[in-house]
C-alpha cells in the first residue's frame, strides 16, 4: 500500500462522488465478438473487460484430454495501453496468478462433465485499468459462458470491496485500491451463496473481512441483476 | 485410502494420529545457510523448506523512491516430488510466492523505508527464495514461517565504495511486524490444520489467511473449490486463534 495525505472520503462521499456502497456505473454487452462461441464486454466506471469463449472443442495435445469431463482452462491479460505507463505484453507472475483463480471461480459453475475430452477455453482481455480488473474479467467470462451456451448451474458474480479512510466501500476504482487499507475481490454464485473467488490483502480486522463479504454478497445482487439483463438484451 | 481418511476424519481422526486442529511437528532450523544475508529450513512432519534471503542493491521503484524494495519467488524443483519437473515456475509456485508475498508485504513486515540508501537512485532489495525440498503438503504455511525467520535472521552487508561486501554486516534487517499464515482446508464439514498431502488431495476447499500480531487480517486467499460465509468466518476465527501457536516458535 502506498500513503497519501489526500483524503479519499469527504462528507461521505468518494473521489467519484459515489457514496461508500455504490458500484460505478455498470454496462454489459453480450455477443460483441463474432468469431467467438460466446462473448461479452463489461465495463465498471472506466475498468473494462472484454471476455471470448472458445469450446467446447477438441484438446489438443491429447494426453491433457479428461476421459469424463472438459477441462477449463483461463487466460487473463492486460492490454499495454490499459495502465498510466504502458505494461510490456503478455503475461506476467500476476497475470498468471489471476488466471488461476479465476478459473477456480468460474469451475464450480460449470457442468464440465457434458463435454468430455474437450477444452472450454476463456480468454479475458482487460483494456482499460482503473481498480477491480480481475473482478470485472470474471464477470465478462461469466457473460461469455453463458452467450457460449456452456450449461451453468448459475451465473458467477463478482465484485471487490475494501476499506479506505476508515469506511468500508465496494467496487474499488484504481486510485481507491493503491491507498486502500483493505482489498477483498469476491465472485460467487447467488443462488447457492458459494463463494468461488476470495482473495485479500490489507490490514483490517477479522470482522471489517466478514463485514465486508456480506457487503459484496449484498451488492452483488446489483450485478447479478445486470448479468441477466445483459443476456435477455442479447435476443431482443 | 481416500474412504480410509474419511472416515477417520467422521470420527476427528486422522491417518497421522493428529486432532483436526493440531499441527505436524514443526521443525525449524535458523541460518542454515551461510551464504545468504538470512535463512532458515522449517519442516513440517515430511514437508520441508528451505528459504534464503539475499540483499542487493537496486534502483527503487519510480513512485517509492525512498523505500526498499522486496521479492518474493518460488521454485518447486523437481528433487521435491514426482509430480514436480525441471522449467521455469509453474502457476503453483507462482501463487505460492505470491501468497507468502502478500503476507510480509501487506503486514509491512520490513520497514522497507529504512533500507534507502540514496533516494531516486540506491535501496536495499530483499530478496526471498522458497525452495522446496520435500513436498508433503501444505507448502504454503510451511514457506511462508520458513520465509519469516529467514527475515528474522537477515543481516544487512557492509557496502565499500558501491560494493557489497559479502559475509560483512552493518546491521539486522529492521522488522516492523510479524504475520503468520495458516490455511485452513475443509472436508465435509470438518475443518483441518496443516493438510499432509494425502488430505491435501481430498480437500473440499482451502483458505489460506495471514494474521498479523496485532489480530489484523492481512491477506487471504482460497484455493479450491468454493465455500460458505458462515465456513469462511469459522475459518478466519480459527487461524486467528491459531495463529498464537505458531507465533511461539518464532
Amino acid at each position: 500500500m502506498m500513503k497519501t495525505d489526500e483524503k479519499l472520503i469527504i462528507n461521505g462521499k468518494r473521489l467519484d462522488g459515489r457514496k461508500p456502497m455504490d458500484i460505478r456505473e455498470i454496462e454489459m454487452k453480450v455477443g460483441v465478438i463474432p468469431n467467438a462461441n460466446g462473448s461479452a464486454y463489461v465495463r465498471f466506471g472506466k475498468t473494462t473487460a472484454f471476455a471470448a469463449v472458445y469450446g467446447p472443442r477438441e484438446l489438443i495435445p491429447k494426453h491433457l484430454q479428461e476421459p469424463d469431463k472438459a477441462i477449463l482452462r483461463c487466460y487473463y491479460n492486460m492490454a499495454p495501453f490499459s495502465v498510466s505507463d504502458r505494461k510490456r505484453p503478455g503475461p506476467d507472475r500476476r497475470a498468471v496468478e489471476i488466471s488461476k483463480v479465476t478459473k477456480l471461480a468460474i469451475e464450480p459453475a460449470l457442468f464440465l462433465e457434458e463435454f468430455p475430452e474437450t477444452t472450454i477455453d476463456v480468454y479475458i482481455d482487460i483494456i482499460q485499468a482503473d481498480g477491480s480488473t480481475r473482478v470485472t474479467g470474471i464477470n465478462a467470462a461469466s457473460l461469455a459462458l453463458a452467450d457460449a451456451g456452456i450449461p451453468m448451474r448459475d451465473l458467477i458474480v463478482a465484485l471487490s470491496g475494501g476499506k479506505i479512510d476508515d469506511t468500508l466501500i465496494i467496487d474499488l476504482c484504481g486510485k481507491e485500491d493503491n491507498y486502500s487499507e483493505a482489498d477483498i475481490p469476491i465472485a460467487f454464485l447467488p443462488n447457492t451463496k458459494e463463494i468461488t473467488l476470495l482473495q485479500m490483502d490489507g490490514r483490517i480486522t477479522p470482522q471489517e473481512v466478514k463485514d465486508t463479504i456480506r457487503n459484496i454478497l449484498k451488492a452483488g445482487e446489483q450485478v447479478y441483476k445486470k448479468q441477466k439483463e445483459a443476456l435477455k438484451n442479447r435476443y431482443k | 485410502m481416500k474412504e480410509y481418511i474419511l472416515n477417520l476424519l467422521e470420527k476427528n481422526k486422522r491417518i497421522d494420529n493428529r486432532k483436526l486442529d493440531e499441527f505436524r511437528k514443526i521443525e525449524i532450523q535458523k541460518d542454515f545457510i551461510q551464504r545468504a544475508e538470512g535463512s532458515a529450513r522449517v519442516k513440517f512432519g515430511n514437508t520441508d523448506v528451505i528459504v534464503g534471503v539475499k540483499l542487493e542493491i537496486n534502483e527503487p521503484f519510480p513512485d517509492t523512491p525512498d523505500s526498499g524494495i522486496l521479492r518474493t519467488d518460488a521454485e518447486f524443483t523437481p528433487i521435491a516430488s514426482e509430480n514436480f519437473f525441471p522449467g521455469p515456475p509453474n502457476e503453483n509456485a507462482i501463487e505460492l510466492a505470491r501468497i507468502v508475498d502478500r503476507g510480509i508485504r501487506e503486514s509491512e513486515t520490513i520497514d522497507l523505508e529504512k533500507l534507502c540508501l540514496e533516494k531516486g537512485e540506491k535501496v536495499w532489495g530483499v530478496c526471498i527464495d522458497i525452495r522446496i525440498i520435500n513436498h508433503d503438503g501444505n507448502l504454503i504455511d510451511a514457506s511462508a514461517l520458513a520465509a519469516l525467520i529467514a527475515l528474522t535472521t537477515t543481516k544487512i552487508p557492509k557496502i565499500k565504495d558501491d560494493e557489497i561486501i559479502r559475509e560483512e554486516y552493518s546491521g539486522k534487517l529492521p522488522l516492523k511486524h510479524k504475520p503468520i499464515t495458516i490455511s485452513i482446508g475443509k472436508i465435509g464439514d470438518k475443518f483441518i490444520i496443516d493438510p499432509c498431502l494425502q488430505e491435501e488431495n481430498l480437500l473440499d476447499s482451502i483458505l489460506t489467511v495471514s494474521v498479523r500480531e496485532d489480530g489484523k487480517i492481512c491477506a487471504m486467499q482460497k484455493r479450491k473449490n468454493s465455500l460458505k460465509v458462515e465456513e469462511i468466518n469459522k475459518i478466519i476465527d480459527l487461524a486467528v486463534n491459531k495463529s498464537k501457536e505458531l507465533r511461539k516458535l518464532i
